[in-house]
């Protein structure tokens, strides 16, 4: 496959690591009450869908970052390639802004 | 001046030259590495300081800039590669450390890696055979970072005959073995 | 053998071969002649060579079917020694000067061959018998029937010899690929190489043209193969133009990558030396244009799998491209018009062509050539080469026909495996009766000419350029057709026809040996789905995919279902589209250059003690260094063990880990990836951490040294630099990115060495410059700095200690290791230095009880490691949450501990498990079990460390060590693993 990297352009996925769901991205909050329930169900439990997956790649053989990219597991079309610290960056942003701890 | 004599990466006292038909492999062993890794919302601040302390810009992805002997190519994000002659341990760390000063994170690289340099009219006939990179489509100052023989490496463009592959230095005779049997299946 | 100088008994006129160059070659130790420019088909067929191979089942003796890759039946075993390569196919193997061939699949030989009497029992041999048979007695399946069916089984041999040849891999871009260089493949090569594209065009053949270098007919006033040479004279002038030949694009993949095989030197004897003898091409294609051609079928009918019986297209192109025929007299077989076009041009070469049987009423008349239209073949005969053809009339009357080759044709398909490899399903066209392909090809992809089901010359002319006009358009890049010759332009006239009735085997695999019976059965046992058929009969699953039979198998389960064929479908296919060797596959990495092998700096100077290396993941580490006189592991380990806590040792642990860490968070970083805290730590000092997974179970520890207030160097094990290197970059770019910490790997950037025992001071203030003060108080256990050695050299200590001695670790930058190591052993001289090796190592850290990776096996938590005090509850970290979980933080879980047998002995086995002194020994009364085992010469017995339940308050109970794999039991106590110094005294000395 081609990943279109946001930075380098084209590049075989030969040269990354693949990891699995970017909702891994959204690590849950150590301190809620529901802690262990949630790293639960971050870590274990997963839609698995034959479809649009969003997924997080290492570019090991690259410039090292993790990607965030959208593809479609049946078909392997990828549909959209960002840096994930800037989606974490922007989901950080979101929560910040609306979100009142509780 | 301390009386620890060096060794190349290739574990000789001197750095190795081979010519196999119209190409040259040479072991480059005096250039210093260091890694410059801008601090959160430092780039402006690294890239104004570099500029006025040596007049290097910090070059864009994929590229690499020279001001006077000290080279700097892209590797990531906020992160560089310079490169100037080797004057000694932790030398050229320093000096670039003392320019930079809070706006970045610099690291000795050079010990890190091992550089030889490929050229000859047969450069891009090699490189097909080495590595995934677009090596005909990238211009002298061009560099990125790809895989050869199962190894990370930079490759860097000095001229359209003239290439750097910086590699990893414990891998260095596996990475010579690989370029000169290539080598010897285009010649 | 043939006189020097007369013609050959089957060689005709003509043809593309060099008759200047006579090539001498071996076939099943007979020699023949042949020229430059025959496949070693083609040249033995020309020596009137009709028996080529015996066939996989049954053992029928079999001759050439085709002309190309797609060749079912004449497979070869070419070359010898370890050169060998079995199942090559006569027809694409380019003749050369000592080529040497033997048949397959026979004994003693091809004529006389011992295993054909599977043929008389073809009757139980047929589709799924094993499925039925050697079921019993269940015994006899290991004992009798495997063996005997494992030495009957496969086609070909392997001589198990090493292959001397070097095979290379390769990397191509461009925004053009084009598939096959017949003519719709050099139309578009050439529209797209004017339009200035960067085009690859690859042939499989060791000549361009496809088929038109074995038709006849003309492209304007220039034959086929001169109107090739004129394309590809200019394809060859434009820079941006590749031309490939004798090189297969197998495998259509993702996003435009397509692989290739390039035959560089299988048409020599030998490849030059250092040249490889093929290339694996991984080629970026932006588009591609599958020209692929087509491939032409056969009917079944009774028998039609004699040798002599051929396919149509074939058998001109023997006569047209190679001057050869399959016989003197040829009878052809067809349900179209295209096959009469062999009877026309074996009649013009001077080949009696006794009768053209057509299968249709209208069938069209040839001038000097008996048409028999509506009639039929329904036997032959000759088993070891065809004699005669038994035609039915349309009249129903029978008629035998002397002839020695039969030109079938049943139809052209599509040659359309590329299309299919992501599951592209191709679509029945009812216009030609043949499956073209379908709507979902690879991303990119075209198809052009007969692949595409245009099937006449002037058709795949004009489609070839035609689509690589549309693939530039994608690219945006204009594009002009060419002027294309005029060529024939006949529309095709065929009448669907798959199967001669009969009672008897009329097959339809030829390589897998899958007859019209055996669908008849699939069918009757409901196995009607093609992809049922395909699995329960084996067809289309040979080393051809069933190029020439897959599609008039599913016709006649069509025919026996009552389906259209376009409602039966079709299997498709997958990589490779034939066979790629696997030195192929492998390139240069094989033997010692399998993998990358990482040297450490002090290597050479190992190599020079005679050091015994070890494989540790890519790098060679020092295992032991044996002296003079030592003839034992055991003698050298055992003293580098005891010099070292005697006096002093050195050890090279450059391959751990080493991640240099820095920013204004860089101790708030650290705190997230270790489950103990560091931002605390003082500048100028080492802590031991340890790193969880997020599911709480322990993964790696090592070290962090804390040189500024900014400034960390964090170690870990040497098998898990690179994960821990991957993780922490997760941390830092995925979950923590507000944070300001930047890493690199500094793993090879510094030489490092551990210095260990009582002594190991003073060595090193011989060697750390005079200005650093070493003593007890100034640089005490877990500090760390940065320093100069041997008069200015710059370099790192850390006082660390794996080995329970007063040890440091001290790090150069790594062009000065070798220097360093000499430096210390010169220095150490008046302690008695030894340098020691990872057995050494290990055998230090189990009597210390560190923790190393047989401890942190992926199921132990930090509570089992004994470290569950270190987990902070005051901050988050990875692996926090779940590592409360209850299974991971019981009380009575397991807990590392010490393991001595109550008598000494030489050696415990690692891995063996743990039982109550008394009572059963299995599963359900489980303690334990033991992780690490060595023999100390420290305490004069062997050791352990391992896992007992609530080991932390069981000391002194014993315990049965078992190993019922060697039947092995003796009586361990449970101790602290701290087996020697516990008080840590030595380490703080």
């Amino acid at each position: 496959m081609i990943i279109n990297h946001p930075l380098l352009g084209p590049r075989d996925a030969q040269e990354f690591t693949y990891l699995g769901d970017a909702e891994l991205l959204n690590r849950p909050y150590w301190l809620s009450e529901t802690a262990l329930q949630q790293f639960h169900e971050y870590l274990y439990l997963r839609d698995n869908p034959a479809g649009t997956h969003r997924e997080l790649w290492f570019h090991e053989q690259g410039d090292r970052s993790w990607l965030v990219v959208t593809r479609d597991t049946g078909t392997h079309e990828i549909q959209n390639v960002e840096l994930a610290r800037d989606v974490a960056l922007a989901r950080r942003a979101a929560r910040t802004a609306g979100e009142t701890r509780g | 001046m301390h009386r620890l004599q060096s060794r190349t990466p290739l574990g000789a006292a001197a750095a190795r030259s081979d010519t196999i038909g119209t190409l040259t492999i040479a072991e480059i062993t005096d250039v210093a590495l260091v890694s410059v890794s801008a601090r959160n919302d430092q780039e402006p601040a690294l890239r104004a300081a570099l500029a006025t302390a040596v007049g290097l810009d910090l070059p864009e992805v994929g590229q690499s800039a020279t001001a006077d002997d000290l080279s700097a190519f892209w590797t990531g994000p906020s992160q560089w590669m310079c490169a100037a002659p080797y004057e000694g341990g932790e030398v050229l760390c320093r000096q670039i450390k003392h320019h930079v000063g809070a706006s970045a994170s610099v690291v000795d690289q050079t010990d890190a890696w091992c550089r030889f340099d490929v050229s000859g009219a047969q450069v891009f006939d090699l490189f097909e055979r080495l590595t995934k990179a677009p090596v005909r489509s990238m211009a002298p100052g061009a560099a990125c970072r790809t895989g050869v023989e199962h190894l990370g490496v930079y490759l860097w463009c000095q001229s359209a005959t003239h290439w750097a592959v910086i590699g990893p230095r414990s891998s260095a005779g596996s990475l010579h073995h690989a370029l000169m049997a290539a080598a010897r299946s285009i010649c | 053998m043939t006189v020097a100088g007369a013609p050959l008994r089957n060689r005709l006129t003509g043809g593309l071969i060099d008759r200047d160059q006579t090539l001498n070659f071996q076939f099943d130790g007979k020699t023949f002649q042949g020229h430059a420019g025959d496949t070693l088909a083609s040249a033995l067929m020309a020596n009137g060579v009709q028996l080529m191979g015996r066939s996989f089942k049954y053992h029928r003796p079999r001759g050439l079917l085709s002309a190309g890759s797609e060749e079912p039946n004449a497979l070869v075993e070419l070359r010898r020694d370890g050169r060998q390569e079995p199942n090559t196919r006569a027809t694409v193997a380019e003749l050369y000067d000592g080529l040497e061939a033997q048949s397959q699949n026979r004994w003693p030989s091809l004529r006389h061959d011992m295993m054909a009497i599977n043929d008389r029992f073809s009757t139980f041999l047929t589709a799924g018998f094993y499925y039925k048979t050697f079921m019993w007695p269940k015994a006899f399946w290991e004992k009798l029937y495997e063996p005997i069916i494992r030495k009957a089984a496969g086609l070909g041999s392997l001589t198990g010899q090493d292959d001397p040849d070097a095979y290379d891999k390769g990397f191509l871009h461009c925004d053009l690929l084009v598939i096959g260089a017949g003519p719709a493949g050099l139309s578009a090569a050439l529209t797209a190489g004017r339009a200035g594209a960067q085009v690859i065009l690859a042939d499989e053949d060791f000549r361009f043209g496809g088929r038109l270098l074995s038709e006849t007919q003309a492209l304007s006033d220039l034959s086929g193969a001169d109107w090739t040479a004129q394309v590809l004279a200019e394809l060859d002038s434009l820079p941006n133009v590749r031309t490939m030949m004798r090189t297969t694009v197998f495998g259509a993949y993702d996003h435009g990558i397509y692989g290739a095989v390039e035959r560089n030197a299988d048409h020599l004897v030998a490849p030059a030396a250092g040249k490889p003898r093929q290339t694996l091409w991984r080629i970026y294609s932006k588009r591609a244009v599958v020209a692929a051609g087509a491939i032409e079928r056969p009917i079944a009918f009774e028998n039609n799998d004699r040798p002599g019986v051929m396919l149509a297209g074939a058998v001109r192109a023997y006569a047209n491209r190679w001057a050869a025929t399959p016989a003197a007299s040829v009878v052809v077989f067809a349900n179209n018009d295209d096959a009469h076009q062999t009877a026309r041009d074996l009649r013009a070469k001077g080949v009696a062509v006794p009768a053209v049987v057509d299968v249709r009423p209208d069938a069209p008349r040839i001038d000097g050539i008996e048409v028999l239209a509506g009639a039929r073949i329904v036997n032959t005969r000759g088993r070891l080469g065809l004699g005669s053809v038994t035609v039915q009339l349309a009249n129903g009357q029978t008629r035998e026909i002397a002839c020695g080759g039969l030109a079938m044709s049943g139809g052209w398909n599509p040659n359309l495996g590329l299309t299919c490899h992501q599951r592209g399903r191709p679509v029945w066209n009812e216009d030609i009766h043949a499956f073209v392909p379908g709507g979902n090809l690879p991303a990119g992809q075209y198809v052009a000419g007969a692949a595409a089901g245009e099937l006449s010359t002037a058709a795949a002319l004009r489609s070839g350029a035609a689509q690589a006009i549309a693939a530039l358009a994608d690219l945006g890049m204009a594009a002009a057709a060419p002027e294309l010759p005029e060529a024939e332009d006949a529309a095709v006239a065929i009448t669907p026809f798959w199967q001669v009735a009969g009672e008897k085997r009329a097959w339809l695999d030829f390589q897998n040996d899958v007859t019209v019976k055996d669908v008849k059965l699939a069918h009757q046992e409901n196995f009607t789905a093609v992809e049922h058929l395909k699995r329960y009969t084996t067809l289309g699953m040979a080393t051809d995919q069933g190029k020439t039979s897959n599609v008039g198998a599913l016709a006649v389960m069509a025919e026996l279902t009552g389906k259209s064929i376009a409602q039966t479908g079709t299997t498709i296919f997958r990589p490779p589209y034939t066979p790629v060797s696997m030195g192929a596959l492998a390139g240069r990495a094989v033997g010692q250059a399998f993998h990358p092998t990482r040297l450490t700096p002090s290597h050479t100077w190992a190599e020079e003690q005679g050091a015994v290396f070890v494989e540790v993941g890519n790098w060679l580490r020092a295992q032991w260094f044996p002296k003079p006189g030592e003839t034992h592991w055991r003698q050298s380990v055992d003293r580098e063990v005891t010099q070292t806590r005697k006096s002093v040792g050195v050890c090279d642990v450059t391959t751990l880990g080493k991640i240099d860490v820095q920013g204004t968070d860089a101790a708030a970083f650290l705190n997230m990836i270790y489950a103990n805290g560091f931002a605390g730590l003082p500048v100028g000092k080492v802590r031991y951490g340890v790193m969880l997974r997020e599911d709480g179970v322990a993964y790696d520890d090592g070290t962090a040294a804390r040189l500024a207030e900014d400034h960390f160097v964090v170690t870990t094990t040497t098998a898990n630099a690179a994960l821990v290197y991957q993780n922490m970059e997760f941390v830092r770019q995925c979950l923590c990115p507000e944070m300001d910490v930047q890493l690199i790997s500094t793993t090879e950037a510094w030489a490092q060495y551990a210095v260990a025992g009582p002594n190991a001071r003073k060595l090193l203030q011989k060697i750390v410059d005079p200005d650093y003060d070493l003593s007890n108080e100034a640089f005490p256990f877990m500090a760390c700095g940065e320093v100069t050695v041997c008069g200015g050299c710059p370099a790192r200590l850390f006082r660390i200690s794996f080995s329970g001695e007063l040890a440091y670790e001290i790090a150069v930058p790594t062009r000065y290791g070798d220097a360093l190591m000499r430096e210390l052993m010169d220095a150490g001289q008046a302690f008695d230095v030894r340098p020691y090796g990872t057995e050494a190592l290990g055998v230090m850290r189990i009597e210390k009880g560190h923790a190393a990776g047989n401890e942190l096996n992926g199921t132990t938590s930090a509570a089992n490691l004994g470290l569950g005090r270190m987990l902070s509850s005051k901050k988050d970290y990875i692996g926090h949450v779940l590592s409360q979980r209850p299974g991971l933080a019981a009380e009575d879980g397991l807990r590392l501990v010490g393991l001595k047998p109550v008598t000494p002995v030489q050696s415990l086995p690692a891995g063996g498990h743990l039982m109550a002194a008394g009572g059963p020994v299995d599963a359900a009364h489980d303690q334990g079990y033991v992780t690490s085992a060595a023999y100390s010469p420290t305490l004069g017995t062997a050791i352990a460390l391992g896992f007992v339940k609530r080991g932390a308050e069981r000391m002194g109970e014993q315990l049965r060590l078992v190993n019922p794999l060697e039947r092995q039991e003796l009586l361990v106590e449970i101790v602290s693993s701290h087996f020697v110094d516990p008080e840590g005294e030595k380490l703080r000395a």
